[in-house]
């Protein structure tokens, strides 16, 4: 009897999603059941499936029953699954914003896109196969300029515009990439690539290492790393805030790519070719982080500045990637899960803050918010969060890479970065808390509270997740360690597919 | 009682927090609720401390650690020992007085619960940081101070000296918190642990390691930022628009000792290194003569106590820099005596304020007549800060004089001369606080008519002072113990010989206490000549002018590199991502030198594909050179798309051409109805260069794709593809290998292949919603488009044909298994088919012909396709393993029925779906706007 | 021939870059799906050229074209047209909103 879980956190989403197709016209009422539900189902089976995944460590799902490498094959393993938990979670806060804003109402097909987007994004993660991941790629990707366009306007077309652009230009280079990586290793599977380039011949070397570093920019597109992240920030800032919420996930598909395919293709067996991508992540990780924080400080509006923080928490993650030990490594995932979640949330909270003063605009004095109080706890919660300091799980993860970093012969560059980076940050949300909260116009006629109830426990909710981080960093920190490991030892990842071992290993 | 000692020091630290949460959740605004609150909170905290305290009496040290983050040595862990007993209590006893004494200051329309929550946060990450075991945990309490400062200083937010004040602290100190962080990163690193006893153990490690000078820098950052000492004194004096309460326990006893706590802790680990000895005093001088200098000339009560806590901070430190034991002793002594003396001192200064209406010392004279006891009170805490005899103050003044006779390590003589100088000044500045405000003539229109406190705001003061008499008066009997065990375990060694005698006789530090007496008076007696000078020179500085320059500075910078970079444009974009392409791609082939090209021999070229080849090339050149005439440029890109499906057929790949055909077919149409929309030509804009720089690029990308296509196709390759030959029959049930592939062997990557299509027909459908367009009555030449929208004979014809396609459609869809075609290009067949009904009969015909909505087309495509991949799985094999078995139809001939072809069904109406959904939203819009355009013109005549 | 179809596939894809490097929509468009011809030719060719083999498995054939590149080709072709139609309605969208086709919405320099 065959073990189905690994394909269940696509067929959720994609069964939802179709129904919802099919039932257009049962009302909005039935749509909303229908995808919050699908969701929730999702997560109980994502953590059987965590579960599964901890006590057998890999489990394969051999599609069509045709056999790797042939066919395509699903792997669940702690990293995949953990991030298809980290997608749904971040996608019922998101949903559930959406409905209590009523956000979902304004255009046609949310809940069916919405739906699709998590089956891309699950697929991304589970796949085996470096083609089958372009195809999710595209998935997520489409799926993703639907919602981006969603009831748009003019500043969210033009966004969506750019962002559509330059994301076609990326899916063609992955597909010359992935066509290299064929004509010269004449297979797809992620596992198999790496058997064959484990026993390359000198004279292919240069090709591969070409097509890696492809490979390397299109992800890095996804992850928005230097100089690739320029749709981000008005991407992210002029959607709507439930959607931007959920692409808090999908800069993070980046990072898991180049975490797995990168690290699985070019690990310990591939000869000279071992980790030789690394060093340019973490250069490149240096140079978007400050770019990042440059972005942060300049930022007129609110949501701008947001956008930009998620890329600053995506440049540690690169950063971290880059010194690439698996102290380090277990750091990016601790930083990760920390990381999507609040950057979701810091959305959710810009949008409320937004609405309730009505103006994005940092160089706008306003009367005081109606709902000063809470939201003023909540920003300087999630300042504090993501700016990285005590207590909350954002200064705990940077220990663990800054911990890590001291391995790395260029550690005084990394910690000076990070931390100064962080000290600016930490002025620039000075700042604006300032603007936003203290420095406010004394009027007779206050603002109108026009946020719905929900919203505010929505996101006060989600900020739980960093000080939970910290509680429980033991434990947490122990399962990322024992993730780090595993994606460490290729071989394990090649004979759970194959079934064969890389010699040598 | 068990259970209490087992966690007696993490509950003590946590103790506060959880009351700020219970007062913050709980009690909101009852006034008094969180008065007695935290009040008990206080209290609580001191029994607890008392209950272990004899352990370091006994010469111990107690140590609680639970594991946290294991991996990279941080842990849960608490440590008491003298020092740590020391603070603690200085905590919680200034602690409670504070709180007792701040219900009285505080007006009730202050939102006074607040201000409590943020206290008992503060008093919490005190305890924290001086109770710390681990190195790491140390950090986060030393960071969680200076959030919980900045709360408290911008307490009265809407002031702007608090929003600045506030601001200015968080930044200085919170950057000294980050320097610290990386020198103890690297300080664990080298001993290898985070915990502060194997830190200690470890000193001649550390002092011996080659990076100790830059961890000792980091450090001691820090230290200077938190004790506020030179050069970065200067966010103190601001830090004073906080209530006063908050200055009294902050500002005097507990923040700004954190640095010199930390000073302490470390002493032993860093201490005695020439680097030490070269710094810290130096810094310690420096900040001691700036702020007894600076203060005499501070007409805010508030500046000339904030002034007068630099000076003594910067002595502790002095103290601390001459790392000898008994300088050491000098130090925690004066550690505790500024304490008392300096918090009753801001609190007599609330109590003015509070009773006056202002601190400024040229309007506040002779309060002494309206308020004896306060002023009774602030003479003797003014005395001892100038370290008058039989006062605490005095004693410890005494030591550092002596100190700085004997261990005076670089300066050798000048360094008793220049304490003396700022002893002279602390004469005269506490002269002058208690000169100017209680006598000195009467009161200047003071806002409020003075009157003494209520009874219980004098209290604390009254248990301050009596305390820094007791001392001053009976050391052995008071502190002497405490301080013993203080010193002891902060020097990690036994106790030196020292006497805390009030008399010692006529000795030489006894003669500078007599100097710096009297030259105080001097000083004071002829200060107006100095206020002269200093109004002339000194007056003007305000460090906040060059504090707000420099950040202005760095965030005009970073503005100024941001907008140069992200100029949201989208060819900036695309040039950035190919650039970055263009440059690994390259940078992939220079790694090793291994050949460009490989040996495989390739095919001899004919002349037809040379022709042909040279044909699409200039179809290329034409498409690129005469994109500005759009229509035109459409035209030939569907020549090329021609040539390239001819391209497929040469190299024996039937499959593909036929798929590339249909989907020129259907691309060309739609790009044709978009250029109805669109204007019909391209606007010559770009400039000369842009378009070299293009052409540049373009090139260089070309040569790449060149080079890296020949490079692979001059190789061998063993694929995986001859599997998929060897099974597509014994397997997949089908000859046409591409198909079996499509809809068996890679069936998921169609799976989702058809999921995009589907989502860009909802995506589009959703997208569409709410246009408006005007559609052009004329082309750009000035013809109008025919209003006829349906000839007669298009209509027949296309009725005519659309039985014909639908038959070949499905032709090719059964055969595809076998044969050249499938789901998919039947799919797009049909739809071409359909589309051709709607572009000549119009929509509504159509529609009432055919009586199905697009969407649930796709939702039933997707779900039949789903449903096979499921139906496998009840039979117990993967999702999508599919079933064949073969049966003969005449004409269409030898058909295998494998579950595949039902896949390849919902393949099928997929595409119908979404090709038609689409295609029939932009005819819808023409419609609509064909409508609009009428009803305009209608309007216009 | 390896050298022809390089060729071919260089020059599609420079002049694909060449328009997507426009300031309007259309050519982007038209860009774009050059530069969909130029890889999938690419991808296509990555199963290395054969002439007047079998696609159809048949009893009396030995050699056959490798299968695979063509089936990822086919799925290429239709993710790509996906992409284009959607963009296609998007600039028509921009357009509408905008009033002029300029990426950036520019307004138009006359």
């Amino acid at each position: 009897m065959i073990n189905h879980i690994p394909i269940l956190p696509l067929l959720i989403p994609l069964i939802a999603g179709f129904l919802l197709l099919l039932f257009k016209d049962f009302g909005l009422k039935f749509q909303r059941i229908l995808s919050i539900s699908s969701i929730i189902v999702l997560f109980i089976v994502s953590l059987i499936a965590l579960s599964e995944a901890i006590d057998k460590q890999y489990i394969t799902y051999i599609l069509g029953n045709w056999e790797a490498p042939f066919g395509i094959i699903l792997v669940l393993d702690k990293l995949s699954i953990t991030m298809v938990l980290l997608t749904t979670v971040v996608a019922f806060f998101a949903l559930a914003y959406a409905i209590s804003e009523n956000i979902d109402s304004k255009g046609a097909n949310f809940q069916v896109l919405f739906q699709l987007q998590l089956f891309g994004l699950n697929g991304a993660f589970l796949t085996g196969d470096l083609f089958n991941l372009f195809v999710f790629f595209e998935i997520l990707l489409l799926a993703s300029y639907s919602l981006l366009l969603h009831f748009s306007n003019k500043e969210k077309t033009k966004a969506g515009l750019h962002y559509v652009i330059i994301n076609l230009v990326g899916s063609t280079l992955f597909l010359f990439a992935v066509g290299t990586l064929y004509g010269i290793l004449g297979t797809l599977n992620i596992a198999d690539l790496a058997l064959k380039i484990s026993t390359l011949d000198k004279e292919n070397l240069n090709i591969i290492a070409s097509a890696g570093l492809l490979l390397l920019v299109v992800f890095g597109l996804k992850a928005a790393m230097f100089p690739l992240y320029l749709w981000l920030p008005k991407a992210y800032s002029k959607t709507s805030a439930p959607v931007a919420a959920l692409f808090a996930i999908m800069t993070k598909v980046g990072i898991y790519a180049i975490i797995r395919v990168h690290g699985t293709l070019f690990g310990e067996y591939a000869g000279e070719l071992a980790y030789y991508h690394t060093t340019w992540v973490l250069v490149i990780g240096i140079i978007t982080l400050i770019m990042a924080t440059f972005g942060i400080m300049s930022s007129k509006e609110i949501k701008n500045m947001v956008a930009y923080l998620v890329l600053a928490s995506v440049s540690i993650l690169l950063i971290s990637v880059g010194i690439n030990s698996k102290d380090a490594i277990s750091g990016t995932i601790y930083y990760l899960i920390h990381s999507t979640l609040i950057s979701g949330g810091l959305f959710l909270l810009a949008d409320i803050i937004v609405n309730s003063r009505q103006s994005d605009l940092l160089t706008q004095q306003t009367p005081k918010l109606p709902n000063a109080r809470v939201v003023g706890i909540l920003f300087f919660g999630y300042a504090i969060a993501i700016a990285g300091l005590p207590p909350l799980s954002g200064f705990f993860g940077k220990i663990m890479i800054l911990y890590a970093s001291l391995d790395n012969q260029m550690y005084p560059i990394i910690i000076g970065t990070i931390l100064l980076a962080s000290l600016l940050i930490i002025i620039s949300l000075a700042k604006a808390g300032t603007t936003i909260f203290f420095n406010t116009l004394i009027t007779d006629e206050p603002l109108q509270n026009n946020i719905a109830k929900h919203s505010v426990k929505i996101v006060a909710v989600l900020l739980l997740i960093a000080p939970l981080m910290v509680i429980f960093a033991n434990p947490i920190t122990s399962f990322c360690n024992s993730i780090a490991t595993d994606i460490f030892n290729v071989n394990g990842y090649v004979n759970a597919v194959l079934h064969k071992q890389i010699i040598g290993g | 009682m068990l259970i209490v000692n087992q966690f007696v020091l993490p509950i003590l630290v946590m103790l506060p927090f959880v009351g700020a949460l219970i007062i913050g959740v709980g009690i909101k605004q009852h006034k008094l609720g969180s008065v007695f609150g935290s009040g008990f909170v206080a209290i609580l905290g001191i029994i607890i401390l008392t209950s272990v305290a004899h352990i370091p009496f006994d010469g111990e040290i107690l140590i609680q650690s639970w594991s946290w983050i294991e991996h990279i040595g941080l842990y849960f862990a608490f440590r008491l020992d003298g020092l740590s007993l020391l603070f603690g209590y200085l905590i919680l006893i200034i602690g409670l007085l504070v709180i007792i004494y701040a219900r009285y200051y505080f007006s009730t329309k202050d939102c006074i619960c607040r201000f409590y929550v943020y206290l008992l946060l503060f008093m919490g990450s005190m305890l924290g940081i001086v109770f710390s075991e681990n190195a790491l945990q140390l950090v986060v309490f030393w960071e969680l101070t200076s959030l919980s400062s900045f709360l408290l200083i911008s307490y009265w937010y809407h002031k702007d000296e608090s929003q600045s004040g506030s601001k200015m602290a968080l930044t200085v100190t919170g950057a000294g918190g980050l320097a610290m962080l990386a020198g103890i990163l690297m300080l664990g690193n080298i001993v290898g642990s985070y915990n502060i006893s194997d830190i200690l153990a470890s000193g001649d490690l550390i002092r011996n390691h080659e990076l100790y000078t830059p961890i000792l820098i980091l450090i001691l950052l820090g230290v200077f930022t938190k004790s506020a000492q030179f050069p970065f004194h200067f966010w103190l004096p601001h830090a004073m628009a906080a209530p006063t309460p908050v200055s009294a326990y902050l500002h005097s006893a507990t923040m700004v000792k954190a640095g010199i706590f930390l000073l302490a802790r470390f002493y032993p680990a860093l201490s005695g290194t020439p680097e030490w000895t070269a710094i810290v005093p130096t810094i310690g001088m420096l900040t001691l003569l700036i702020g007894s200098f600076f203060a005499m000339f501070k007409d805010d009560i508030k500046g000339l106590l904030a002034y007068s806590t630099i000076s003594h901070l910067g002595l502790i430190v002095l103290l601390l820099g001459f790392s000898t034991p008994l300088a050491t002793v000098a130090a925690i002594f004066h550690i505790i005596n500024h304490a008392t003396f300096k918090a009753s001192l801001f609190m007599v200064a609330g109590i003015i304020d509070h009773e006056t209406g202002t601190r400024d010392m040229k309007k506040l004279n002779g309060l002494w007549f309206f308020m004896p006891h306060t002023a009774t009170l602030a003479m003797v805490a003014a005395s001892a800060m100038a370290g008058v005899p039989l006062l605490n103050g005095f004693l410890s003044k005494e030591m550092f004089f002596e100190r700085a006779l004997q261990d005076s390590p670089i300066l050798g003589v000048i360094e008793p001369i220049l304490a003396t100088v700022a002893g002279i000044f602390a004469v005269a500045y506490s002269i002058r606080f208690i000169h100017d405000v209680f006598f000195n003539g009467n009161g200047k229109n003071l806002p409020k008519e003075p009157h003494e406190p209520p009874r219980f705001m004098k209290i604390p003061i009254d248990f301050l002072v009596i305390a820094c008499f007791a001392v001053g008066t009976l050391p052995m009997f008071t502190i002497a113990p405490m301080l013993a065990v203080a010193v002891t375990d902060t020097l990690q060694s036994p106790l030196p010989e020292y006497s805390l005698a009030v008399w010692h006789g006529f000795n030489l530090p006894l003669m500078m206490s007599f100097i710096a007496f009297f030259g105080g008076i001097f000083v004071y007696y002829n200060r107006e000549v100095l206020f002269k000078w200093y109004e002339k020179n000194l007056s003007k500085i305000d460090a906040r002018v060059p504090y707000n320059k420099t950040i202005d500075s760095i965030f005009k910078f970073a503005e100024f590199i941001t907008s140069k970079f992200d100029v949201n444009s989208l060819q900036n974009m695309i040039v950035w991502f190919i650039v970055t392409a263009l440059f690994f791609g390259l940078v992939g082939f220079t790694y090793f030198d291994s050949p460009i090209l490989g040996t495989r021999e390739f095919l001899s070229p004919d002349w037809i594909t040379i022709i042909t080849a040279l044909i699409l090339v200039a179809g290329v050149i034409t498409t690129v050179g005469l994109h500005h005439n759009r229509f035109v440029a459409l035209i030939t890109i569907g020549i090329i798309g021609l040539i390239v499906s001819l391209a497929f057929i040469k190299f024996s790949a039937p499959d593909l051409a036929l798929t590339q055909l249909s989907v020129e077919v259907v691309t060309i149409i739609l790009i044709l109805l978009a250029l109805y929309y669109l204007p019909q030509y391209t606007p010559k804009e770009s400039s000369k260069a842009k378009l070299y720089r293009d052409g540049f690029i373009a090139t260089i990308s070309g040569i790449f794709i060149f080079i890296l296509t020949l490079a692979v196709l001059s190789r061998e390759y063993a694929p995986i593809g001859t599997y998929f030959l060897e099974n597509a029959l014994s397997g997949g049930g089908g000859t046409n290998v591409v198909n079996v592939i499509l809809v068996d062997f890679r069936g998921f990557d169609t799976l989702g292949e058809i999921t995009v299509l589907a989502i860009a027909g909802i995506g589009i459908f959703a997208m569409i919603q709410g246009i408006k367009l005007y559609a052009p009555t004329a082309n750009t030449q000035g013809l109008p488009w025919s209003s006829d929208q349906y000839p007669l004979i298009v209509k027949t014809l296309t009725r005519l044909i659309l039985p014909l396609m639908l038959m070949v459609s499905f032709y090719i869809f059964l055969r595809g298994h076998n044969l050249p075609g499938g789901g998919f290009i039947a799919g797009l067949i049909t739809s071409v088919a359909l589309i051709i009904q709607y572009l000549a009969n119009g929509i509504e015909w159509t529609q009432k012909k055919l009586k199905f909505t697009k969407h649930s087309v796709i939702g039933i495509g997707l779900l039949i396709s789903t449903i096979t991949g499921l139906v496998s799985m009840i039979l117990g094999y993967p999702f999508l393993t599919s079933a064949f078995t073969h049966l003969h139809i005449p004409l269409v001939g030898d058909i295998e029925i494998a579950s595949a072809i039902a896949f390849d069904m919902g393949v099928f109406l997929v595409v119908v779906g979404s090709t038609v959904l689409i295609l029939v939203q932009l005819g819808r819009l023409s419609l609509s706007s064909h409508e609009h355009t009428i009803k305009c013109s209608e309007g216009g005549n | 021939m390896e050298i022809i179809i390089s060729f071919v596939i260089a020059v599609l894809c420079s002049g694909g870059i060449f328009l997507i490097l426009k300031a309007r929509t259309y050519p982007i468009v038209l860009g774009l799906t050059l530069l969909a011809y130029a890889v999938n030719l690419f991808l296509f060719a990555m199963g290395r050229l054969n002439i007047n083999m079998a696609a159809i498995l048949k009893s009396d054939v030995q050699s056959y074209a490798d299968p695979l590149p063509q089936a990822l080709v086919l799925t290429a072709i239709v993710i790509s047209f996906a992409m284009t139609a959607f963009v296609i309605v998007l600039s028509i969208k921009a357009q509408s909103e905008f009033n002029t086709d300029h990426v950036d919405a520019k307004e138009d320099t006359k």
